[in-house]
């Protein structure tokens, strides 16, 4: 039961990190690994908005969503976007942005484990474990944000914009779309996403400067397995990463430390029968 | 007598007419004078110290860079091959009691495994999938590590190693000299054919294969080079620090060696070099001001980045020098006429 539990609070975490992750490299081919400490960053909004100034948690989220997505925004338009046409750049520029991140909060709230209170309190108990009210709480908010952008990639035309970009840039193009202002968009959803992830764990997790690190490394398997630029195999890959991470922290002694390892070798072991991942497609080779 | 003095002529021309002309190639004479030179200026411990270190890191980051700068085969799980080679020369210089010598030599060949385990699976795999995919064996393997503490140390790592000499010269001296050898030979192989070819396989992998090449045979040899010479870093490191420890195989430690190897210029091999020289020890002097050590490191890389995407110093360079439009050699910016066959530069 526990297993089931932890596994799909861990698993809706990966998913929600990997979606808003695969989604800005389908459309800009950014690999953002800023893309967690955004999610740290939400999270430490909302324990300073509703702990120290003692705002309403829920408007302390949705203000700590707002800031941490305009942060996005604004961190694309000054910092990516002059050096988009180069890859490595990119690539150690949003490393460097997370050093950044976690230096700041490590500055502004010292090294110290921080906790935010549940929103609702109370736990129910099924097959003798403890359910708490907050994790129910998470796991449906994560279904919604998930519903809603289903319906906002599938049934509207900024989510046909942003699919057929993923799909080919360069025809996108031509039919008209404009290509950076399509980017802009879609790292905000991205890092809107990672920052809802934070808002929503941020009761149940324990809140450190390098908490950005271990769902990084988890987040990266998650859309590797299922398969770069697809939302359900993020979503698929993600339940399975969580439920074997959870399955080996309750069931093998010494699991805690094996935890990555055992998930990470499932990530590989796909990897070798499917080199794409699980709904991966394979593209003809961009040359 | 005759023969000497016509070899030291030979040799006064080569330096003239070939060093001398670019600065460039000056600077990287200048480099290795002054670092063979630096115990006759001082003999500080802590300079001395940071200098090995530096040293080692930059075997590690220009050994990133022959992998992945080359052949564009993204690694990022470079902290691997060093943390292999620092554990098993470890092990082997702790349990079997074999002297740094041999147990440096041998924890590079396990690193040369390692790269063998990793880059079999991990050929069938390109450009994204790959950097994601190497980035999760360093932590596979640090799992591993915390699970037997009994051989491994845990947490705590390895300690108790000997050191190579306990004089602070023979020290320094080693690993200077370690380090230009081998920063030398990865920048002739990557001057030679298989370095043309690594070169081909980044740009167009389709085209070498077209051309009859074995690119899957060529991908595995940059990853068993590039495990060698990170492991022979790993296995200096462990024996300088006397302790293998698991920092050795952190995320972070493989983040860091990307970012030296990209901000000093991809594909070069003097650019990490230099990249680790200029950023290792400007962080050990801002050490009195510890807080902000980190925050000062990421942005340097963010600023410098901005301006110069390239990396830093293939940027110098194009400032310095200028390629003659005819015969492609290359001539100080402040010539107006190239140097070989006197076309106008511009």
């Amino acid at each position: 039961m526990n297993i089931i539990i932890s596994g799909l609070i861990m698993g809706s975490m990966l998913a929600l990190l990997g979606i808003g992750f695969s989604l800005i490299f389908g459309v800009a081919r950014i690999v953002n690994i800023a893309h967690t400490a955004f999610y740290m960053l939400a999270a430490y909004f909302i324990y300073q908005l509703s702990i120290k100034l003692g705002l309403n948690p829920i408007l302390g989220m949705l203000i700590a969503v707002t800031t941490v997505t305009l942060l996005g925004l604004l961190v694309y338009k000054f910092l990516i976007d002059p050096i988009r046409e180069h890859e490595g750049a990119v690539l150690i520029a949003t490393i460097a942005l997370a050093m950044v991140f976690q230096e700041g909060v490590l500055l502004s709230f010292t090294g110290d484990y921080l906790t935010v209170d549940f929103l609702i309190d109370g736990f129910f108990t099924i097959g003798g474990v403890k359910v708490f009210y907050q994790q129910l709480l998470t796991f449906g908010m994560v279904l919604l944000a998930m519903a809603v952008l289903w319906f906002l990639l599938m049934k509207t035309k900024l989510g046909l914009a942003i699919r057929s970009m993923a799909e080919d840039r360069e025809i996108a193009n031509l039919m008209g779309m404009n290509e950076s202002r399509l980017a802009m968009i879609t790292l905000g959803i991205s890092v809107a996403l990672a920052g809802f992830t934070g808002a929503v764990l941020a009761p149940l997790t324990v809140l450190n400067p390098y908490m950005w690190m271990e769902p990084l490394i988890m987040m990266m398997a998650v859309v590797v397995l299922g398969g770069l630029g697809s939302i359900k195999g993020s979503v698929v890959a993600a339940f399975i990463l969580g439920f074997a991470e959870a399955a080996v922290v309750f069931l093998i002694p010494q699991g805690a430390f094996l935890k990555g390892s055992v998930a990470l070798t499932i990530m590989i072991l796909v990897l070798l029968m499917r080199p794409e991942g699980l709904f991966g497609i394979v593209f003809e080779e961009e040359r | 007598m005759d023969l000497a003095i016509l070899y030291v002529k030979k040799f006064y021309k080569i330096i003239r007419g070939e060093v001398l002309v670019l600065p460039s190639r000056i600077s990287v004479g200048l480099f290795f004078l002054v670092l063979i030179g630096l115990p006759l200026i001082t003999r500080d411990p802590y300079i001395i110290r940071i200098i090995i270190l530096t040293s080692i890191f930059a075997i590690l980051a220009a050994s990133w860079d022959l992998l992945s700068g080359f052949t564009g085969q993204m690694n990022f799980g470079h902290a691997l091959f060093f943390g292999v080679g620092a554990y098993a020369s470890a092990l082997l210089n702790v349990h079997a009691h074999i002297p740094p010598w041999g147990s440096v030599p041998l924890g590079a060949l396990a690193a040369v495994m390692a790269g063998l385990i990793v880059g079999i699976p991990c050929l069938r795999l390109k450009h994204t999938y790959l950097a994601l995919t190497t980035l999760a064996f360093p932590i596979i393997l640090l799992g591993i590590i915390f699970a037997l503490p009994d051989w491994t140390g845990g947490e705590l790592g390895i300690s108790g190693l000997t050191r190579f000499t306990s004089s602070l010269l023979g020290n320094y001296y080693l690993h200077i000299i370690t380090m230009l050898v081998l920063c030398t030979i990865m920048w002739k192989i990557t001057d030679s054919n298989t370095g043309l070819i690594f070169h081909a396989i980044r740009e167009d992998e389709l085209a070498v294969k077209t051309a009859g090449i074995n690119t899957t045979r060529y991908k595995l040899l940059a990853f068993c080079l590039s495990g060698f010479f990170a492991g022979i870093a790993g296995g200096l490191y462990a024996h300088y620090m006397r302790i293998a420890g698991p920092s050795t195989l952190e995320v972070s430690m493989s983040f860091t060696v990307v970012i030296w190897a990209i901000f000093g210029g991809a594909a070069t091999i003097y650019g990490p070099v230099a990249a680790v020289f200029i950023l290792f020890p400007l962080l050990e002097f801002v050490r009195f001001w510890p807080e902000y050590r980190t925050l000062i490191f990421a942005f340097i890389v963010l600023f410098t980045l901005l301006y110069m995407p390239e990396g830093l110093i293939p940027w110098v360079r194009d400032k310095i020098e200028k390629e003659c439009p005819r015969c492609k050699i290359r001539n100080v910016s402040t010539r107006k006429t190239c140097r070989i066959c006197t076309a106008g530069l511009d």
